[in-house]
């Protein structure tokens, strides 16, 4: 695999405990590979399934959510239900052919800004190691 | 569908000062992101958020006749409020304003600039993408309730109570134990010390802390309970629902005239919690002799009437009692309070250093510095006097950082133990000239107003300090009566008392108290601030504000400033006449819903109910309760709810303008 991959990674941060995480990061200035885009959402309960599949069957090369920690949520259970989706979503991947690996479901709290950072870089070196996403060669990338 | 205008965007990329354009090409960014979709203008700045900068905008949006702004700069958490209120000024609708976090997520994190830059663009084009789809919204308004809960009742809550009844709103204060004071009831004098005239009897704290106390008690705007506990919150900004639960003080307090007839005949003796075990009170008993309220309160688990049966047919203290104030039938209560928004001022626990086993604490000729307090106090357990064994100590060692600082443990530096050990040398210097004093630290931090005048004069006075390496050996050992200090780099000192200036750490109900209130938590243990510069009175909860030391280790100046600020805070909500409900909520299509019930079932908030419409059952969202969490979507089986302001059209399309690359 060519060393020069650097892969196109999607997090989902939830506002209260991740994204502010991310922030923390960036306050605290802890450097991180480029390859991780966040898009902020109220709370990890909040993303479908279907973002996950849409992101890795469009060519993202691997899709992050991150919650608050389990009995922290913001929003008490929301993270719950995350967990509950994502433990199915992971199974099912593999029967639609996208490598389990390319999703992770993980926690930071709004105090964890070196959490974050560790996951971000772990989850694109594993990323990195899988190679390229080459589903969308198949099913042809979408068009915004 | 509704009608949708065309988008006509204009976009914003700024440099923050070198912030973010050190890192990032803000240039290329803005002129890459005039070719995307629907972009009509596309600027870089040095400092959008300035008034200048905010001036371009506005000229922009009247110029170009925009619908839509992106700013690409820092966290939306930071200033999303700031150009939302902009674009608002110019007359368009703040839901249809976006923002891309190019500083905390990209340019303070990364170093290469050709990469740094190429992500700041795709988190630009990602923003656009979903600005495109935004649609104005129009937030509902609610009813505010004016009347604010304060939770402890020590000298944060105190304060943060008396500043919002001054201002004639209605506050109930919930103290879990039976008297209000908190830890700052059980300290001797506070420092920076003054020297009080000749008729002072050394009860400073009293002096002090007491009139506000009673101020507090009997304010008319402010409902005290005492030996209560907040069991449950619910609601949301302007109108939260609370739980008080009230235990049993088995005493009628407006009958009780605190005559201590109780007291005397009461067979059971315990530990006396208030002067932190060194003497002992009854099963019935005032925690100390100015409490407010000035009442006794039966300790359940020790009254032998309660736990073993004993004292059942004539309990003696009821018997005593002439004024029929012993009521061993009263019962716990729960008391529903409707507040506008609440004050966490519950303080913190002193670290036990049982487990430091260098320090020897179990010896009794060493304590910590809470325990020095009381033994200092004139109305302490030794009425004052500092005598070990019947002599007065001729050589006291102090030892700093207890507890605090540490390499594995409490990390922190607990901020007061500086100034409390200055203060408790001065007085073994003051009480006994003769004695020998030595402070072992490591680094003295007297930073406030005045202290560090004050640590050079009890250095005057004779106080031998000693500086320590922070993470070097140090251990208290027995040496027959007395105890022996090893110190690394210094001699064996043998010395007749030890003192452990012990830190300050989080109550252990703080988990408990995070989960009911909802609010975070930092690494500490202690209660999270929303922004550690900017916001540090506020919670991310919104109408929920801290105050004091429950925030992290405080001084009484600094709790107390915290305490007005968090009161001025209360009172911003609390005396508006309407809130706006937040926008994110979820709506449902009706047409679209099959009636499954799946969305009530995800919803933590009974936000969701079933209507009959036409004669099918369909979900519908009450959005006064709805908290905008969107969990109920990802469960919707028809794709029949959506959030607003974040709905699937528009986050979808986020990711595939990510999955697009950089095209």
């Amino acid at each position: 695999m060519a060393d020069d991959f650097e892969p196109n990674i999607l997090a989902f941060c939830c506002n209260w405990c991740s994204y502010a995480a991310a922030d923390l990061a960036g306050i605290g200035r802890m450097e991180m590979p480029t390859n991780v885009k966040v898009i902020r959402v109220m709370c990890s309960g909040r993303v479908k399934p279907e973002f996950v599949i849409k992101a890795l069957s469009n060519g993202i090369d691997g899709v992050l959510v991150l919650g608050c920690h389990i009995g922290e949520c913001h929003y008490t259970t929301g993270n719950h239900r995350t967990k509950k989706r994502f433990e199915i979503l992971s199974r099912l991947l593999g029967h639609m052919g996208i490598d389990p690996r390319r999703l992770k479901l993980d926690w930071a709290s709004a105090s964890e800004g070196d959490r974050f950072t560790e996951i971000v870089t772990e989850f694109t070196d594993t990323i990195k190691e899988l190679g390229p996403n080459k589903l969308a060669d198949y099913y042809g990338r979408a068009t915004a | 569908m509704e009608e949708r205008e065309e988008p006509r965007i204009g976009v914003y990329v700024c440099e923050c000062g070198l912030n973010i354009a050190a890192t990032v090409d803000c240039e290329k960014v803005a002129k890459l992101a005039e070719s995307l979709p629907n972009v009509v203008v596309s600027k870089f700045y040095k400092y959008t958020c300035s008034e200048p900068g905010q001036v371009m905008i506005k000229d922009d949006i009247k110029e170009f006749g925009l619908n839509r702004v992106v700013v690409a700069s820092c966290s939306p958490r930071m200033h999303e409020p700031t150009f939302r209120n902009t674009v608002k000024e110019a007359g368009m609708n703040p839901a249809c304003f976006e923002m891309a976090n190019i500083r905390e997520h990209c340019s303070w994190i990364h170093k290469d600039k050709e990469k740094a830059t190429k992500k700041a663009f795709e988190l630009v084009k990602m923003a656009v993408a979903k600005a495109s789809l935004l649609v104005p919204l129009e937030p509902e308004e609610a009813d505010v309730t004016s009347t604010a809960l304060v939770v402890g009742g020590g000298i944060s809550g105190v304060q943060a109570a008396l500043d919002i009844a001054r201002r004639g709103y209605q506050v109930y204060l919930v103290e879990k134990e039976p008297t209000l004071g908190g830890n700052a009831a059980r300290l001797g004098k506070w420092f920076p010390l003054q020297e009080c005239a000749d008729t002072c009897t050394g009860t400073c704290s009293y002096c002090i802390l007491v009139p506000d106390l009673r101020d507090c008690y009997n304010d008319p705007n402010i409902k005290v309970f005492t030996n209560s506990e907040v069991e449950e919150v619910d609601g949301y900004v302007g109108n939260f629902k609370a739980k008080i639960k009230k235990k049993p003080t088995y005493v009628d307090r407006k009958r009780c005239v605190a005559c201590d007839l109780c007291t005397e005949v009461c067979p059971v003796s315990v530990p006396n919690e208030f002067n932190l075990g060194m003497d002992e009170r009854k099963a019935i008993y005032i925690p100390f002799v100015e409490a407010i309220p000035k009442t006794y309160t039966i300790d359940e688990e020790n009254c032998i009437h309660f736990s073993s049966g004993e004292c059942v047919d004539n309990p003696e203290c009821k018997a005593v009692c002439i004024w029929g104030a012993v009521d061993l039938e009263q019962k716990e209560e729960v008391e529903e309070i409707d507040v506008g928004a609440i004050v966490l001022a519950t303080g913190h626990e002193i670290l036990d250093p049982a487990d430091r086993l260098n320090f020897n604490h179990q010896h009794p000729r060493v304590i910590t510095t809470p325990e020095f307090e009381r033994l200092s106090c004139i109305v302490g357990p030794t009425k004052g006097s500092l005598d070990m064994d019947g002599n007065p100590p001729k050589k006291v060692a102090f030892i700093q950082c207890v507890g605090s600082r540490e390499k594995e443990g409490n990390t922190y530096c607990s901020r007061v133990c500086c100034m409390v050990t200055a203060k408790e040398a001065h007085t073994v210097k003051d009480r006994l000239p003769d004695a020998d004093v030595i402070v072992y630290h490591s680094d003295v931090r007297t930073f406030g107003k005045g202290h560090e005048e004050f640590f050079a004069k009890v250095k005057d006075e004779g106080v031998e300090y000693r500086r320590r390496e922070k993470d070097g050996e140090i251990k208290v050992e027995e040496k027959g009566d007395r105890v022996v200090v090893k110190c690394e780099g210094y001699p064996d000192e043998e010395v007749d008392l030890v003192v452990l200036a012990v830190g300050m750490i989080p109550r252990e109900d703080a988990v408990d108290l995070s989960m009911v209130m909802n609010v975070s938590r930092s690494g500490d243990g202690f209660f999270l601030e929303a922004h550690p510069k900017l916001r540090p009175i506020d919670t991310f909860t919104e109408g929920i504000f801290l105050a004091g030391s429950c925030q992290g280790p405080k001084d009484i100046p600094d709790s107390l400033a915290q305490a007005s600020g968090a009161a001025a805070r209360a009172c911003g909500i609390i005396s508006k006449e309407k809130l706006l409900l937040g926008e994110n909520v979820a709506v449902v299509n009706q047409d679209l819903c099959i009636g499954c019930e799946e969305c009530l079932e995800s919803c933590q908030f009974n936000a969701i109910g079933i209507v009959d419409k036409d004669g099918k059952l369909v979900a519908y969202v009450n959005e006064a309760m709805c908290k905008g969490c969107g969990t109920c979507i990802a469960s919707c089986k028809s794709g029949a709810i959506q959030q607003r302001g974040y709905n699937d059209e528009q986050l979808l399309k986020m990711i595939s303008a990510l999955a697009e690359g950089e095209s």
